[in-house]
């Protein structure tokens, strides 16, 4: 076995880590901009010690960082190997873990998902995504997805929704919908793309369901359908069952919108939907979070306030702003520069994971590479949309931007895991 | 399976359609929307308005009556407040335990972090009892503000006083500027003369946070102004002699107005019973105000301006001009004392001109001029002939400036009533009333109203022969001079010579042998007075006294009018009242042998009528 440069030094992707230690670096100025307060001292690594240092959000995120950093160092000695080997049995003890959490966390904001090791709080639900996307992963190359036996597909979907039916059991309804996020991997590794077209179809549905009275969209579907079948008669005559059960399908989704709003969404999630159809009902209370979001992010203009000149997240009108909302404070700062930067940095990232994921040979790497860019993507999807009024307000981080231990190990193991799997892939043919 | 790599250009699809969304949508609420920019403001800038230091008020010999004085409010933030002993608390500022305890429940409804007033219009000593204790007692801070504070015991009508505005005015345009709880003046000049006292106000523009709390200036201060002091207010009022005249006037009611007549200023003015300006500033002073307003002797009231009296005999001189200019009358014109028409006061010699009849006030004789005035036959019908009479008349009568508003600088100036035809019209029916009627107009009585300020005003014109400056309090503002509506001379279109023809009979009224205004003969000291007595008939109770003069005669310096309410008749009690007014301006000092008067004019009114029985 070579030595750890040696192993690493041509074959890891020296473009994505790069990426990463950019998006980390970043990220920390916007959280030191977020819990800097113009009261406390100008140098505090003078007079402070170690202990009151760990009051200010960002001198923990530099600790955050560092044990990051050590972490993937860890990743990468580890032989990647044991990544394949050992997904089946991580992903067993993870669903022990998420089982028994809610049992022994004690309640934080509402929900008993935080496990506290010494000084350390770690959510169990964040690394359930890499484990998870190893398992699937490992299990997608063990059969043909194209031509998988009804008992694998339902071997997969089980293996995907049971850690985020437990999360939602811990009341971390966030964390949970990540998981739809697979999906795209699927897509890539052969999933009919007609599943993706009917969930869209499904969502869009579901949203003029809510935006448009119902009559209106029960006469338009009808009428769009007999047109369709009109033009088509020749060849749909034969598919009239078919239509009729689509027709049934999607009447009774428009109607079921509203006992699934109403009845099985909690109370507090709801309102976050209503806040998102009509963003100025109740701007002191629910609509808050976005409405002083959009504020604060629309203020920024076209090349910001400037580092540490934001006055919306410096003076707590958005809440959570290190951590959720950091993207408030890149967009109050550095205005739609910032933002722009930050989409693209993003939009480079998922590039550079798609492209290694693509240039796997194996289907577990490449799988596991397409898993990374999508949970990547489903966070950044609901994050930035949430603080400009596109999402509705789901408390998932900005990953390697929001302040937080849990969060960014989760992302970074996950990104330094198909490092190593890709760095592996030359041993791999010399191997073979 | 390689056709299946084609997909990962869907997913990246994907990927790029989502960026792209977010990009637009940034562009617009970032760099098109700016809407965004004005809420961030609205959210975080904080206006606050430093009030101006008022301007002060000087006397007509420059010194100074009204200035400013630092009062102290102590703050509470009730969220700072920590394990506070009240009982050790109440102790140290000498209040009730229940008031301290209300004052806090009172802070914290209205906010957890501002800072609001727990006992305001703390002075300097009553600070310096507290301050040093404060340290024990976090949360709590004292406020420094400027307050009103009087060098003088007198002319509190005149001065008028400083309060915290109202709601109700809040709501008015012209105080769109001011904030809740900010000074300004109430009542008086400190009222009138708000826009030059108040000064301008500076702005500083602070941030705050989501609950209010400052966090600096914005900008670097930037766009901060700073305040300008306001103008101060030099009075024409002498207040050694409104002092004179307020201690004279004392234990009665009335008014006294003096004028110099050749400016129109004003140098006493006195609305009986008064109070000290003292009463309506600092603290307690609520509870002051409403003492004064429950007074049943209303000294709030301000007479010389709001009170409107018949005139009673003085008013004859004013029928007399207006006959004379008409042409209807000569000052040889002889009237008959004819009990008939009107009882005159008393007995006495044929009136053959109008100087005997001023010095004994005749009845009958002034009658019989309005009659001449408004009975000149410009009808054959009688009824018409008294309607146009009148109607004329009264035109003539408010060229003097009664009927209506003077326009002195102080706001809460009556009209008064000098009735028109049309008065008569609704009250008796059209062409149902003649000059019989309406005669008890021709000696000052009935329905005709005229208030202390205005009388003194038609003294000043007749001590002018003729013009007269609008009455006013201040004779300059800042370094310039009135406002410029006093500095316009008004003729009341009377020629001088009729004005020549009845002056001798007022000096007779005064130093003539029986002359009814004998008390307020200053010719022991080679002052020759001008005047004229009046008694109002008052159906309510005594007659109301009055005495209209000026001296000297032939160069007016000053132009009086005492009003005393139910003194009975004006020679007894207004004339020697006036006559101290007057010598103390021109002399600067009192004969010493008046000094009686000074020792028996203040007190009750009723006295002067007992006196006059016996």
């Amino acid at each position: 076995m070579n030595s750890l440069p040696a192993r690493y030094n041509r074959s890891i992707d020296w473009v994505t880590v790069l990426l990463y230690l950019l998006m980390v670096g970043v990220g920390w100025l916007n959280v030191y901009a977020a819990s800097y307060s113009p009261d406390a001292p100008s140098n505090p690594f003078g007079s402070l010690n170690f202990g009151q240092l760990m009051d200010f959000n960002w001198f923990k995120q530099i600790v955050w960082i560092g044990t990051a950093l050590v972490l993937i160092v860890v990743l990468l000695v580890i032989d990647p190997k044991a990544y394949d080997t050992f997904a089946y049995g991580l992903y067993g003890l993870m669903i022990l873990l998420l089982i028994v959490t809610p049992f022994i966390a004690r309640p934080i904001a509402g929900s008993r998902s935080w496990l506290e090791l010494g000084p350390v709080r770690v959510q169990p639900a964040e690394f359930a995504k890499f484990i998870t996307a190893l398992a699937v992963s490992r299990y997608l190359a063990g059969i043909n997805l194209r031509q998988q036996s009804f008992r694998d597909q339902l071997v997969l979907v089980g293996l995907t929704l049971l850690p985020p039916v437990l999360i939602i059991a811990a009341n971390e309804t966030g964390q949970a919908l990540v998981f739809a996020a697979f999906l795209l991997a699927y897509f890539r590794e052969g999933m009919s793309p007609i599943i993706l077209l009917i969930l869209a179809a499904g969502a869009v549905i579901l949203i003029l369901a809510l935006l448009v009275p119902k009559v209106w969209l029960v006469v338009g579907f009808t009428v769009l359908l007999a047109v369709v079948l009109a033009a088509n008669w020749r060849s749909l005559r034969h598919h009239l069952p078919l239509s009729a059960g689509v027709w049934a399908v999607v009447i009774g989704m428009v109607f079921g919108v509203d006992f699934f709003f109403n009845n099985v969404l909690q109370d507090h999630q709801r309102k976050r939907i209503e806040i998102l159809i009509n963003p100025s009902a109740d701007p002191l209370g629910v609509g808050w979070n976005v409405t002083q979001s959009k504020i604060a992010i629309g203020s920024g203009g076209l090349a910001g306030k400037g580092f540490l000149q934001g006055t919306q997240t410096k003076f707590d009108f958005v809440p959570e702003q290190s951590t959720d909302f950091i993207f408030c404070t890149v967009g109050e700062e550095w205005g739609w520069a910032g933002t722009m930067t930050t989409i693209v940095l993003f939009m480079a990232l998922l590039g550079r994971v798609v492209f290694v994921a693509e240039r796997q040979k194996s289907v577990f790497g490449r799988t596991y590479g397409y898993c990374v860019a999508s949970i990547i993507f489903f966070h950044f999807c609901i994050n930035i949309g949430m603080t400009i009024g596109l999402a509705p307000v789901v408390g998932i981080p900005l990953p390697f931007f929001s302040y937080g231990g849990s969060s960014l190990w989760s992302f970074t193991t996950l990104l330094f895991i198909l490092l190593a799997i890709d760095a592996a892939r030359k041993q791999d043919l010399e191997r073979y | 399976m390689q056709y299946l790599e084609g997909r990962k250009y869907v997913v990246q699809a994907i990927f790029l359609a989502v960026a792209l969304v977010f990009a637009t949508r940034l562009f617009y609420i970032q760099v098109l929307d700016g809407s965004y920019k004005l809420a961030a403001d609205r959210n975080t800038l904080q206006r606050i308005v430093q009030s101006p230091y008022r301007g002060l008020i000087y006397d007509r010999k420059g010194q100074i009556l009204v200035q400013n004085t630092p009062v102290y409010d102590l703050m509470v933030v009730p969220r700072e407040v920590k394990q506070l002993d009240t009982l050790r608390f109440s102790q140290l500022l000498q209040l009730p335990l229940e008031e301290v305890r209300e004052g806090l429940q009172q802070a914290r409804k209205f906010s957890r972090v501002k800072a609001s007033p727990l006992v305001q219009n703390l002075s300097t000593q009553e600070l310096a009892a507290i301050q040093d204790n404060l340290i024990d007692f976090p949360g709590f801070s004292v406020k420094a503000r400027m307050a009103r504070s009087y060098n003088t015991h007198t002319m509190a009508h005149a001065l008028g006083y400083v309060g915290s505005i109202t709601p109700k005015l809040l709501e008015r345009p012209q105080y769109s500027k001011y904030q809740p709880g900010e000074f300004l003046g109430i009542t008086g000049l400190e009222s009138f003369y708000e826009k030059q006292l108040m000064g301008r106000r500076g702005v500083q523009y602070r941030m705050v946070n989501v609950r209010g709390i400052e966090k600096g200036a914005f900008r670097d201060g930037e766009y901060d102004t700073l305040s300008v002091a306001g103008q101060d207010l030099h009075l024409s009022l002498d207040s050694e002699l409104q002092g004179y005249t307020e201690k004279l006037m004392a234990g009665k009611r009335g008014s006294v107005v003096a004028i110099d007549p050749k400016t129109g200023e004003i140098l006493a003015f006195v609305s009986a019973p008064m109070f000290d300006p003292e009463m309506l500033s600092g603290k307690g002073m609520g509870n002051r105000y409403m003492e004064l307003l429950n007074n049943p002797e209303q000294p709030l009231f301000n007479r010389p301006l709001m009170a409107t009296y018949p005139p009673g005999s003085t008013f004859k001189l004013v029928n007399e001009l207006v006959a004379l200019q008409a042409g209807v009358v000569s000052p040889n014109t002889p009237f008959p004392c004819n009990f008939k028409l009107v009882r005159c006061t008393h007995r006495h010699e044929y009136p053959s001109n109008v100087g005997i009849a001023i010095k004994q006030s005749c009845n009958p004789y002034f009658y019989q001029v309005m009659r001449a005035t408004v009975l000149r036959g410009r009808s054959s019908n009688r009824f018409e002939d008294a309607r146009l009479g009148l109607g004329e008349w009264r035109r003539k009568v408010m060229q003097f400036g009664l009927g209506e508003k003077l326009g002195v600088d102080m706001g809460q100036e009556k009209k008064g009533l000098i009735p028109s035809p049309e008065f008569y019209d609704k009250r008796n029916g059209y062409h149902r009333w003649t000059f019989r009627t309406v005669y008890s107009l021709s000696i000052g009585q009935g329905e005709i109203g005229i208030t202390g300020l205005q009388m003194a005003n038609v003294m000043a014109t007749i001590a002018n022969r003729g013009w007269y400056y609008t009455p006013h309090f201040v004779r300059g503002i800042g370094s310039g001079g009135p406002l410029p509506e006093y500095q316009v001379k008004h003729t009341v279109g009377v020629d001088a010579r009729h004005f020549e023809a009845i002056i001798p009979g007022m000096v007779s009224v005064v130093d003539g042998n029986g002359g009814t205004g004998n008390n307020a003969s200053l010719a022991d000291v080679g002052i020759s007075v001008a005047g004229k007595t009046g008694t109002v008939q008052n159906p309510h109770g005594d007659d109301h006294a009055t005495f209209a003069a000026f001296a000297p005669a032939q160069d007016p310096k000053i132009a009086i009018v005492v009003f005393i309410e139910n003194a009975g008749f004006g020679g007894s009690s207004a004339a020697p009242l006036a006559a101290l007014v007057m010598e103390k301006y021109l002399r600067g000092q009192v004969a010493p042998w008046r000094h009686r008067w000074e020792e028996w004019l203040p007190g009750p009114a009723d006295r002067f009528i007992k006196r006059r029985k016996y």
